[in-house]
């Protein structure tokens, strides 16, 4: 890979250890690739967790003077002060994401554990070019606002937001952007609930790929392209995808696939979304716990939980959880969502979600969840899958 | 047999091949013994420590699968070194953050000219692979 006068600088430690690490990753990747040379990113998104792998690097980047050169967000992990007040979080696994939170903070992160920095902390515009890691986010802004990132891992968007650079590969060239499969929706989609099964289904059948959705007829919302992109990436590794009329960068099929349509072809009926349904759902006849927030809540869904809890009480023997940002809870209390939810009995968590070691107390219990992903990753002894409504209404009646 | 292919990770090491067909999760490999623990994968069972393993490429999410690998490299049973046939970001930074020499690209298709209990020397530094005893 051709690199600059300064880029070799960096490499020989000449702007410190943190950087020179930061940019051995970038080109170890670039030379995997066969990249030409690094280009300028303007900003980048780091998934953080409260992991081993993800505090070495870290540390490494922050203890070496590292500093982001592009804003920088990060990913939820968890306030172990807080979750120390409800129940013991296992010291080791709490240790690290302090330190993680620590030294995300020293190499000059935007600390916003959010992992919807699209919607408000670090927000893309059409044509950017940018190091984006986190499931929903890196098939969310190629497909929906156009900008240009890799599924990038944790350490490489890090890396990217110190160097300001990253290699010219995959997603960022054009031809690379190609729809590879089409995928045909032969079935309304009714809400944000059925675009996640959705997304379970294509991420599945097209595994590694750029689909093109058709026969969409009404125009997704923001909650539903998001549930999309999380599962999508999830049970799949969709970092891209086209619905030609909504989504940006194709107006037509033919224009996302850049001339001839792919016979590789998959449908999608109600049967399809039906049978991903019930594969989520578990034979448990308790309840334990309601997880909501994954991907985080949008105000708007912290608006509909408030709505739905309005004047009801949740269960005693029920623990209910809503996951979301802290720019987001912000708002949801000064708009009464909070307080609402709260006197029903439920909790508005921020910085943390639902795969997080912070929930250890319910490793052994029965939940209930609008997010597939949170049964995907069994953290928890079982958990049910249903639509927010469904979730709410169990929660106050108990089954 | 000395065969070329394309450094990622850099590195020189030599140990017994252990070949997968399948992809491979590095989460699902019990972190402080090596053995796969994945149910139904082909390699359910076996033990990747210190081993050169051979696979078509690896599957998961980037902080499961880079955190499964480092905590197998920080007890000491990660593999020696790794060839695969498709590269991914994700697999070039586990690699990269677990110090394991990673290469693809080799000039034979090598699930037809590795086997389970071959000698096999991977030289990252200088792309090739040396096949030198045959297992049983």
């Amino acid at each position: 890979m051709y690199l600059t006068s300064e880029e070799e600088r960096i490499l020989k430690g000449e702007f410190g250890e943190g950087t020179q690490k930061a940019l051995e990753l970038l080109v170890t990747i670039g030379d995997a690739y066969d990249a030409e040379k690094m280009i300028p990113i303007t900003r980048a998104h780091a998934a953080s967790s409260g992991q081993e792998g993800d505090l070495y690097f870290v540390e490494l980047l922050a203890n070496g003077g590292a500093h982001c050169k592009v804003p920088t967000t990060t990913n939820p992990v968890y306030d172990t002060e807080y979750f120390d007040k409800l129940f013991a979080a296992p010291r080791d696994e709490a240790e690290v994401a302090r330190r993680v939170m620590e030294a995300y903070e020293r190499v000059g992160a935007i600390l916003s554990w959010s992992c919807l920095p699209y919607l408000a902390e670090n927000i893309p515009l059409f044509g950017e070019t940018v190091a984006f890691s986190e499931s929903s986010a890196t098939p969310y802004v190629n497909s929906v606002i156009g900008a240009r990132t890799n599924r990038e891992a944790a350490q490489s968007a890090l890396a990217s937001g110190v160097i300001g650079k990253t290699p010219k590969y995959g997603l960022h060239i054009k031809e690379n952007r190609r729809a590879t499969c089409l995928v045909k929706v032969e079935t309304d989609l009714k809400d944000e609930f059925d675009y996640g099964l959705l997304g379970y289904y294509v991420g599945k059948q097209v595994g590694y790929g750029i689909p093109a959705l058709t026969g969409i007829t009404r125009r997704p919302n923001t909650e539903e392209l998001i549930n999309f992109c999380a599962m999508s990436n999830t049970t799949g590794a969709i970092s891209m995808f086209y619905i030609p009329g909504f989504t940006v960068e194709a107006a037509t099929v033919e224009e996302a696939f850049q001339g001839a349509v792919s016979e590789d072809m998959v449908s999608v009926t109600r049967r399809e979304l039906d049978q991903v349904y019930e594969e989520l759902q578990t034979t448990s006849d308790r309840m334990d716990f309601v997880m909501l927030g994954c991907p985080h809540y949008t105000l708007k869904q912290l608006e509909n939980v408030a709505r739905l809890l309005s004047g009801k009480k949740i269960r005693e023997d029920v623990a209910f959880w809503v996951c979301t940002s802290a720019t987001t809870r912000m708002l949801a209390e000064r708009n009464g969502y909070v307080k609402t939810i709260e006197k029903a009995g439920g909790h508005v968590v921020v910085d943390t979600c639902i795969d997080e070691p912070c929930w250890i107390a319910y490793k052994e219990k029965v939940g209930m969840t609008d997010s597939p992903k949170c049964a995907y990753y069994r953290r928890f002894k079982d958990v049910r899958v249903a639509s927010l409504q469904d979730c709410v209404e169990a929660a106050v009646q108990g089954k | 047999m000395v065969l070329k292919c394309h450094r990622i990770t850099n590195g020189h090491r030599e140990g017994e091949a252990l070949v997968s067909r399948e992809p491979i999760c590095f989460y699902l490999i019990d972190p402080k013994t090596g053995i796969v623990r994945e149910k139904n994968h082909e390699l359910m069972g076996k033990n990747v420590a210190d081993k050169v393993l051979v696979f078509p490429s690896g599957k998961a999410s980037s902080v499961v699968q880079i955190d499964g690998l480092f905590k197998l490299a920080m007890h000491k049973v990660a593999p020696k070194a790794m060839i695969v046939k498709d590269v991914e970001t994700v697999l070039i930074v586990s690699a990269f953050i677990a110090e394991v020499p990673l290469v693809d690209r080799l000039e034979k298709n090598p699930f037809e000219v590795i086997h389970d209990g071959d000698l096999v020397e991977v030289n990252a530094e200088e792309g090739l692979v040396k096949i030198k005893k045959q297992g049983d």
